[in-house]
């Protein structure tokens, strides 16, 4: 997907980090990751999640509309390319499965990552268990519906 | 100023600094912002074990293990420098409907009842931890990403397969909660 060469300086990768920082950051303090608002967003007893889940597809829309438009580059010059997402049978079982799981644990991958950083250790168990799951799916995948 | 960073976010200063995470990866280098795929990652570079899926070059997509690094760091940057020292208030309702099932510690941003290490060899530990991080784990690779992938990012660029996505996770995440959580809760 990205061209990189093998002269590309390796610092560049450095603003991952800190943007990642920054979302670490954001999710504590909107408390994102807190299992009592994944609980209040699914039974319907607080606008929070909702909140920040629909402003955040508002604000993405309108940057994605304004790059296609604008044919804004990235840092480096090249031009931006989103891929499309192909559909499959597999994001509706995949995506059922992981509603469970998210109703569960309180938590998407991202937040399993901020919990971990938050203090809360034994959702380092979780988290492996969530590597497990997805080493298993690719161990099956050829045998799963798709 | 720090007073204020502090406090909890308001969902409208959280919600746009997390859409603007699509436009940044986009402009950083073209990279398309989906958090499971680290997992993923992960997988292919400590146990790819010749299954064709995690065959590939992953050292390509060092930038996203080095997202998520971040977020661990930005969360325990959270927690301490940033501190509120106030409890966390959750809706009226939850709080009152979780105590009734002795969630009742709701001090902290996890339930202290069900995630903590002496539940670890547990019934409860078994399907908190164990079943719930499989199902996130196998459940997001099968569906090819996650809220970030699908809702977030997918959403943004307006691809139908990722609202579908989007409404499979929160029809099985409501059923969950209100068909399937309350005999957990008890267990």
């Amino acid at each position: 997907m990205n061209a990189t060469t093998t002269s590309a300086p390796w610092w560049p990768n450095l603003r991952y980090a800190a943007w990642g920082i920054l979302f670490g950051v954001v999710f504590v303090k909107a408390e994102i990751i807190s299992w009592f608002r994944i609980q209040e967003m699914f039974r319907f007893e607080s606008f929070h999640m909702y909140g920040v889940i629909g402003s955040a597809v508002v604000v993405g829309i309108i940057s994605v509309w304004l790059i296609k438009r604008t044919r804004t580059k990235t840092l480096s010059g090249e031009p931006i390319v989103i891929a499309d997402k192909t559909f499959n049978k597999g994001i509706v079982y995949g995506s059922l499965l992981f509603g469970l799981g998210w109703a569960i644990t309180g938590a998407c991958p991202g937040p399993l990552f901020a919990q971990v950083g938050a203090g809360y250790g034994v959702v380092i168990v979780t988290f492996i268990s969530a590597l497990a799951g997805t080493w298993l799916y690719g161990l099956l995948r050829d045998r799963l519906p798709h | 100023m720090l007073e204020a960073i502090k406090e909890p976010w308001p969902w409208y200063v959280a919600g746009p600094i997390i859409g603007l995470t699509v436009p940044a990866l986009l402009l950083f280098g073209n990279k398309a912002f989906g958090l499971s795929s680290s997992l993923r990652h992960i997988c292919a570079a400590c146990v790819p074990a010749n299954i064709p899926f995690f065959q590939y070059d992953w050292k390509k997509e060092v930038w996203s293990l080095l997202f998520v690094s971040g977020v661990v760091l930005g969360a325990c940057i959270a927690v301490t420098l940033l501190a509120d020292p106030n409890p966390i208030v959750i809706a009226e309702p939850t709080a009152h409907y979780l105590a009734s099932k002795g969630i009742t510690d709701q001090s902290g941003l996890m339930p202290a009842e069900i995630f903590s290490w002496s539940n670890l060899f547990t019934v409860r530990g078994f399907i908190f931890f164990i079943v719930g991080g499989f199902f996130v784990g196998f459940g997001t690779r099968w569906a090819g990403g996650c809220t970030s992938g699908h809702a977030i990012s997918g959403l943004s660029n307006l691809q139908w397969p990722s609202l579908v996505a989007t409404c499979c996770f929160f029809g099985a995440g409501i059923l969950c909660t209100w068909f399937i959580l309350p005999h957990l809760l008890t267990l």
